[in-house]
C-alpha cells in the first residue's frame, strides 16, 4: 500500500491528465487542419494512456498497465502510421477544412456539452467508490459527447473518424475510473476492433477520394448521375 | 510603514527601468531566432531617449484628448504596480487599494484613453486600428471575467497577494486540473491583451493590417516616448501578474529589508526571461491570424478558461 502522500500526488496528476484531456478534446473541436486534429488525437491517447498508468498504481491492478501499454501501441502509433500511409493526400497537403458550424459555435456548444456531462456525471459521483471517479468520469462523459459533436459537425471524412476514435478514447477514459478490474478481454478486444476500423474506414475513404475525387462526405446528399450533363 | 512605501517605490521603479529592456531581449531573441544578427537589447532605450528628445507635432483638429492620452497610458501601469506583487511575496503600503479587477480596469482605461485618441485624429488607420483592437477587446473581457471568478473563488479573494499565497504557493495545487487550464487561458489572454502573435503582428509595418501599432501612428516625440514606454510597462506588468501570481510565485522578497527585495529584482528578471523565451518560441513558430480568426481564438481562450472554472466547481 504506498502512503498517502503517494496517493495524493497520484491523484492529482490523474486530475491534471484529465484537465489536459478536456483542453484537448475542446481542441479536437476547433481545429481546422486535418494533420492537426491527428495530432490532437495522438495527444488525446497519450492522455488516456497516461491516466490508464497513475490509475494502475493508485489501485495496484496490472490490467490498466496493460491497457495503458495496448492504447498507446495502438492508437499512438499504428492509427496515425496507417491514416498517414492511406491517406496521405488528405492528411498532408489538404490545409483546411469545412464545418457545418462556424468554429465559436461550435465550441461554445461543447462548452454546454461539457457542462451537461458533469452535472450528470454529479448524482452518479456522490455514490461514492473512489476518488479517481471524480475526474474521469465526468471528462470521460464530456469526452463522448463532445466527440459525438465533432463527428456531427465535421464535413470531412479524416475528421469525421477522429471525433468517432475521440468518443471512443473518452469512453475508454471513463471506464478506468468507474471500473479497474474490467475484464482485460473486453478492452483488448476493443482496442483491436479500433484498428480494423481504421483500416476499414482508411480503405473506404480511399476508394470514395478515387471515385469522386474529395472526401468531404457532407456533400455526399446528391448522385452522381444526376449532376451529370 | 516607512519601508513598505520604501519597496512600492523600488518595484515602481523596477518596472520604469526594467520594462524596455525585456522588449529589447524579445525583439533580439527573435531576430537571433531569424538567424539576423537583430539590435542591440538597449534599443528601445535609445528609443525612447531620442524621442524625448525630438520636437512633437500635435494636429491642431485634435482635441484635448489626442494630448492627455499619452501621460494616461504611461500613468495606468505605474498604478497597477502599486497593487501587484512584483518584488515582495507580502503586501505593501497600497496592496488593498484595489483587487485584480480593480487593476484591470485601470489598465483598460488607458486603453479606452488610447483608443479615443486614435480616433479623434483625422488619420484614417487609427479608427480602423482602434475599432480591432475594441473587437479584441470585448472577445478578451468574457476570459478576464471568467479567469478572476475562478480565481476568486479558489482562493477567497482577488487581492493578487491572497490569491498568491493561499492557491499557487501548495505544489498539490499547482498541479490542479484549474489552475493549470487556466494559466493556459490567462497565457492566452496576455497575448491578445499585449498584441502579440498569433493575434497582431508587433513587428509589421504595414497599417492596414496593424491592430494595436496604428493607434499610436499620430504620435511623434514626447508623446510618442510615453507611449511607447508605457506599452513595455504594461507588458511588463501582465507578465508580473502572470508569472508572480498565477504562476511561479517563487524568488519574491520574503523578509521585510531592502537587501531582500532589492536581491528579488534579478530573480524576477530572471523569471521573465524565461517567460521570454516562450513567448519567442511562440512568435516564431505561429503566423498571424486573420482577423476574423481571432474570435476563434479568444473563443478557445474562453473555453479553456470554463474549463477550468468546471473542473473546480464540480470537484468532487
Amino acid at each position: 500500500m504506498p502512503d498517502a502522500n503517494a496517493v495524493q500526488w497520484l491523484q492529482s496528476l490523474n486530475a491534471l491528465t484529465g484537465g489536459l484531456f478536456l483542453l484537448v478534446t475542446f481542441g479536437l473541436v476547433s481545429l481546422r487542419q486535418i494533420h492537426g486534429c491527428l495530432r490532437l488525437f495522438v495527444a488525446q491517447s497519450i492522455l488516456l494512456a497516461t491516466s490508464a498508468f497513475l490509475l494502475g498504481a493508485l489501485y495496484h491492478t496490472w490490467h490498466l498497465t496493460v491497457v495503458g501499454v495496448v492504447d498507446l501501441v495502438t492508437k499512438v502509433v499504428i492509427t496515425p502510421w496507417v491514416l498517414r500511409r492511406l491517406l496521405h493526400d488528405e492528411v498532408q497537403t489538404r490545409r483546411e477544412i469545412t464545418q457545418v458550424l462556424n468554429i465559436p459555435t461550435a465550441l461554445l456548444l461543447a462548452l454546454a456539452l461539457a457542462i451537461t456531462a458533469y452535472l450528470l456525471a454529479s448524482p452518479l459521483v456522490a455514490l461514492g467508490g473512489g476518488a479517481a471517479i471524480g475526474v474521469n468520469l465526468p471528462i470521460g462523459l464530456a469526452g463522448l459527447l463532445i466527440g459525438g459533436l465533432t463527428a456531427a459537425v465535421r464535413r470531412e471524412a479524416v475528421p469525421l473518424f477522429l471525433g468517432l476514435l475521440a468518443m471512443e478514447n473518452s469512453s475508454f477514459f471513463a471506464g478506468i475510473g468507474v471500473a479497474p478490474e474490467m475484464p482485460l478481454i473486453a478492452e483488448v478486444s476493443i482496442a483491436f476492433d479500433v484498428l480494423i476500423l481504421v483500416f476499414v474506414v482508411g480503405l473506404l475513404t480511399r476508394a470514395m477520394h478515387e471515385h469522386i475525387g474529395t472526401t468531404e462526405v457532407g456533400a455526399l446528399t446528391a448522385l452522381t448521375e444526376e449532376q451529370a450533363p | 510603514m516607512f519601508n513598505r512605501i520604501l519597496f512600492n517605490l523600488v518595484q515602481v521603479a523596477t518596472v520604469l527601468i526594467f520594462a524596455p529592456l525585456v522588449a529589447g531581449v524579445l525583439g533580439r531573441l527573435e531576430e537571433n531566432v531569424q538567424s539576423k544578427r537583430g539590435p542591440s537589447i538597449f534599443q528601445p532605450y535609445r528609443d525612447i531617449w531620442k524621442l524625448f528628445h525630438k520636437d512633437e507635432v500635435v494636429s491642431d483638429q485634435s482635441s484635448w484628448i489626442f494630448r492627455f492620452t499619452p501621460y494616461l497610458v504611461f500613468v495606468t501601469p505605474v498604478f497597477v504596480t502599486l497593487l501587484i506583487p512584483v518584488l515582495t511575496g507580502y503586501p505593501l503600503f497600497f496592496a488593498f487599494m484595489g483587487d485584480m479587477l480593480g487593476g484591470g480596469f485601470v489598465l483598460s482605461l488607458g486603453g479606452f484613453f488610447a483608443t479615443l485618441a486614435a480616433v479623434d485624429t483625422a488619420n484614417p488607420y487609427g479608427p480602423v486600428g482602434a475599432s480591432r483592437t475594441r473587437m479584441v477587446g470585448f472577445l478578451a473581457e468574457p476570459v478576464f471575467m471568467i479567469v478572476f471568478f475562478t480565481v476568486s473563488f479558489v482562493a477567497g479573494s482577488t487581492i493578487p497577494y491572497i490569491v498568491q499565497q493561499r492557491w499557487v504557493t501548495p505544489p498539490a495545487n499547482f498541479f490542479a486540473p484549474s489552475h493549470v487550464l487556466l494559466m493556459v487561458a490567462f497565457f492566452m489572454l496576455i497575448l491578445a491583451e499585449c498584441g502579440r502573435l498569433p493575434v497582431d503582428n508587433p513587428g509589421g509595418h504595414f497599417e492596414l493590417a496593424m491592430i494595436d501599432e496604428s493607434k499610436s501612428l499620430e504620435y511623434s516625440g514626447r508623446g510618442m516616448a510615453l507611449v511607447k514606454w508605457g506599452g513595455h510597462m504594461k507588458v511588463f506588468v501582465l507578465l508580473c501578474i502572470f508569472l508572480n501570481v498565477l504562476v511561479a510565485p517563487w524568488g519574491l522578497a520574503r523578509e521585510q529589508t531592502l537587501a531582500a527585495v532589492l536581491l528579488a529584482i534579478p530573480l524576477v528578471l530572471l523569471k521573465l526571461l524565461a517567460c521570454v523565451l516562450v513567448l519567442v518560441v511562440i512568435e516564431s513558430s505561429l503566423a498571424k491570424l486573420r482577423l476574423f480568426r481571432i474570435a476563434e481564438f479568444l473563443g478557445a481562450a474562453f473555453v479553456t478558461s470554463v474549463a477550468a472554472m468546471i473542473t473546480r466547481l464540480f470537484a468532487f
